[in-house]
């Protein structure tokens, strides 16, 4: 990894000065797990489905654009395009709820209390509250940059807005699939309301994802233009202590920093998921721009 | 000379030349099997007296750019060589003819009485067959008599038309001819209508050439049903015209249309062509209140084929405004267009209907039924008609219509299997931007829209701070780099 981190940052390379610091610091390049194989296939599965759900869905929702209705023709009209909506949405069901049956033997069974509360849990708290202060601090030079933990704040928020909106445009969705078996014993409104929430949920998501993760987690400066961590599940040493300062040096404490080391990812594990993480950010890039000029000339 | 004795020269004078014609086989003649059959009468008739031989070698009138002014005789004797008998036979002859102008009437009469039409016609056409005769204006005088002969008006005297024209010589401006002298009703028709002063000549510009004019039966007859279309092109698909008299193009969109094309290229006698819809003599503007195109009258007119549908439609709602005097009901053409005949039914039905119901159209587009109808090619999907039902559209409070609450069940059944009392609750043309007719729908679409304002602005400005912080670190850490 050495050499690849000098040619990353250091572009006019004969510059003697630079690379005898690095020789003389000598401590070989440690790498450590952030994302365990399963969460980097669930994120792999995720975001396929959701690109695919969000090609389709757009195109429904903006079906008077021609863009739309090209697609749609490209790919065999309107069949071709709701199975395939339908055929993303049940995969992504089913990873839904392999996810909670999952999150619930880990809490129920194997008792891991840090999942439901704590430093390492999802679950928001008052911590959060902190760095989102802090964060704003620190963009206004009002004080240091907050020592994140494991999870940051926009991470968390990432993770609830997907749960929460696979629940509502899931569910919204299965209403509209089988509506007359949901006509049965929903109320006359609800068969309009689901409508218009799955589009606008789903509206949300698309943007949302297609922005400001993409921004938080790829194109913002630190990690331009691409972090690899979800695909390869690691991350190196300085990354570690620069993004997760907290949890580094709560490991180091507990002494469970080396249980997390691992070994440098194979080179073809790097560029595939370069190759793999620029083709999702620019389809959804691309989706995100005809999403906005349509939405704003309707 | 007696007008009588005239023309029974130059009837003499063309048995002869056709009769040479026949013996010379000359090629610069168009062969014309009715001046053949003449050249045998005049052979059989060469006997009757000695002014005839004459005439035995006389040029055709045919050459000459004009009929000649002069006599006939005098022709003969000037211009042929072969009038070699000089003025003592020529003198001979007008002294026979002055004698027996009574004997020659009565063989013209004679003649007349086996053959009428030979009589009349040949005379005329002893000059004007040939058909590439001009006048001194330059306008063609010349008749096809073979086409004539088979024309509808073959078996008339060209005086019968030719009123003004009664001896040779003729005047050089003869009248007008005045097709209105028998077709006295077509001709009042014509009056008061859209070509009552068009420039060409009102009757042949439909009806062809006019001793060309074929019955309507003949499929070669300009007005012949499965022609019209194509007689009536020559003006209307006329784009310069079109555009000079205000009108559409017409004739593509007719030709392109189920009309035309089963006109053209089925060969429908029955299909509507431009006469069905239009009349024939007194065409009158659709703006005219007698037209059978004036708005009110087009469901009558189309309903001359159409009997079924104009039933169903004067059923329907937009039959029964139409008839209570509604102007801004639609009538057949609104929806089906009045020449390229739209099936709305398809595809195209959502904009026609929406360009009056406009908030319906807005509503039907927020839908998933139009989103279907957007992209798909191969999809059945709900329109309009599927609902609302097509020429016989009732109001929802109207039992019978397919959108009263008791048929909604069955109407949206016919796409959705299961559907039921519940299920067709559904709202089709719901309004969530409207609050008092749709609170909940409205609150509800108004918190979303508030979410993904409020989520996109506060992570959008989180993103921007943290551009605008790191680019300043970044800029900060090189300057400490560059003082080390």
């Amino acid at each position: 990894m050495p050499d690849q981190k000098n040619s990353g940052t250091d572009i006019e390379l004969p510059n003697p000065s630079v690379a005898p610091v690095i020789n003389a610091e000598k401590v070989p390049e440690r790498f450590f797990t952030r994302f365990t194989l399963l969460q980097r296939y669930m994120h792999a599965i995720m975001f396929t489905t959701f690109l695919g759900l969000a090609a389709t869905g757009l195109t429904i929702r903006f079906s008077t654009n021609a863009w739309a209705q090209h697609f749609a023709l490209a790919i065999g009209g309107f069949g071709a395009i709701l199975f395939l909506h339908k055929l993303c949405a049940v995969v992504l069901s089913l990873e839904f709820l392999y996810h909670v049956q999952n999150i619930a033997v880990r809490i129920v069974v194997r008792k891991e209390k840090g999942l439901l509360w704590g430093p390492e849990s999802m679950v928001p708290n008052l911590k959060d509250l902190k760095d989102i202060i802090g964060n704003f601090r620190w963009f206004f030079g009002r004080g240091p940059k907050p020592k994140l933990d494991r999870y940051a704040y926009w991470e968390k928020f990432d993770y609830w807005s997907v749960f929460w909106g696979m629940i509502i445009i899931g569910a919204s969705g299965y209403v509209m699939w089988f509506g007359p078996f949901f006509g049965k014993f929903l109320p006359g409104w609800a068969l309009n309301a689901v409508q218009i929430v799955h589009g606008e949920e789903a509206l949300l998501a698309a943007t949302f994802i297609f922005s400001i993760h993409f921004i938080n987690a790829h194109l913002r400066p630190d990690n331009f233009p691409m972090d690899t961590t979800i695909f390869t599940g690691t991350q190196t040493e300085e990354e570690f202590k620069e993004r997760h300062p907290e949890e580094y040096a709560r490991l180091v404490d507990q002494g469970r920093l080396e249980q997390a080391l691992t070994t440098k990812p194979p080179t073809w594990l790097l560029n595939f998921s370069k190759v793999t993480g620029f083709t999702a950010v620019l389809i959804g890039l691309l989706l995100l721009v005809l999403t906005v000029s349509a939405y704003f000339r309707e | 000379m007696s007008p009588s004795g005239k023309l029974k020269i130059v009837w003499a004078r063309s048995l002869l030349s056709s009769s040479i014609k026949q013996v010379s086989g000359s090629k610069s003649e168009t062969p014309n099997p009715s001046i053949t059959h003449v050249g045998l009468v005049a052979a059989t008739y060469r006997p009757t007296g000695p002014g005839f031989s004459l005439f035995h070698s006389s040029e055709p009138a045919q050459q000459h750019p004009r009929r000649p002014t002069t006599s006939p005789i005098a022709t003969a004797e000037s211009v042929l060589p072969s009038a070699r008998q000089g003025s003592t036979t020529l003198a001979a002859a007008r002294e026979f003819i002055r004698s027996r102008v009574l004997f020659a009437a009565c063989v013209v009469l004679f003649l007349a009485c086996f053959a009428p039409r030979l009589n009349a016609q040949t005379d005329c056409l002893s000059c004007h067959s040939d058909v590439t005769m001009q006048d001194a204006n330059g306008h063609n005088v010349g008749v096809n008599a073979d086409t004539f002969h088979s024309s509808v008006h073959g078996t008339l005297e060209c005086s019968a038309c030719h009123t003004s024209i009664t001896a040779y010589p003729h005047p050089d401006h003869p009248q007008a001819v005045k097709c209105a002298a028998c077709h006295a009703d077509e001709a009042a028709a014509v009056v008061g209508s859209v070509h009552e002063h068009a420039s060409d000549h009102p009757c042949t510009s439909c009806h062809g050439t006019a001793h060309a004019i074929l019955p309507k039966d003949n499929p070669k007859s300009a007005v012949y049903p499965l022609n019209i279309p194509a007689t009536c092109g020559k003006c209307h698909g006329d784009a310069a015209m079109a555009k000079q008299h205000h009108l559409a193009n017409v004739y593509p969109q007719y030709m392109d249309s189920i009309h035309g094309y089963a006109v053209s290229q089925e060969g429908l006698l029955v299909a509507a062509n431009c006469e069905s819809c239009h009349g024939s003599h007194h065409v009158l503007s659709h703006t005219n209140p007698l037209s059978p195109t004036f708005k009110t009258a087009i469901p009558a007119t189309c309903g001359k084929c159409h009997a079924g549908i104009l039933t169903q439609y004067m059923t329907g709602i937009h039959g029964q405004a139409m008839a209570s005097g509604n102007q801004k009901a639609p009538v057949c053409t609104d929806c089906h267009t009045a020449h390229t005949i739209v099936r709305p039914t398809m595809a195209q039905s959502t904009p026609v209907c929406g360009s009056c119901h406009q908030a319906q159209l807005s509503t039907y587009r927020d839908t998933f039924h139009s989103q279907v109808s957007n992209l798909g090619s191969y999809v059945e999907v709900a329109r309009c008609s599927d609902c609302h039902g097509e020429h016989e559209i009732l109001p929802a409070s109207d039992p019978r219509s397919p959108v009263n609450p008791a048929n909604l069940v069955k109407t949206c059944g016919r796409c959705h299997q299961n559907a039921n009392a519940g299920f067709v609750k559904y709202e089709p043309h719901a309004n969530p931007h409207n609050r008092r007719l749709y609170p909940v729908l409205f609150y509800i679409r108004s918190f979303m829209v508030l979410l993904i304002t409020g989520v996109m602005t506060f992570f959008l400005l989180h993103s921007l701070l943290w551009l605008i912080r790191s680019l300043i670190e970044k800029a900060h850490r090189r300057s400490v780099k560059g003082e080390k």
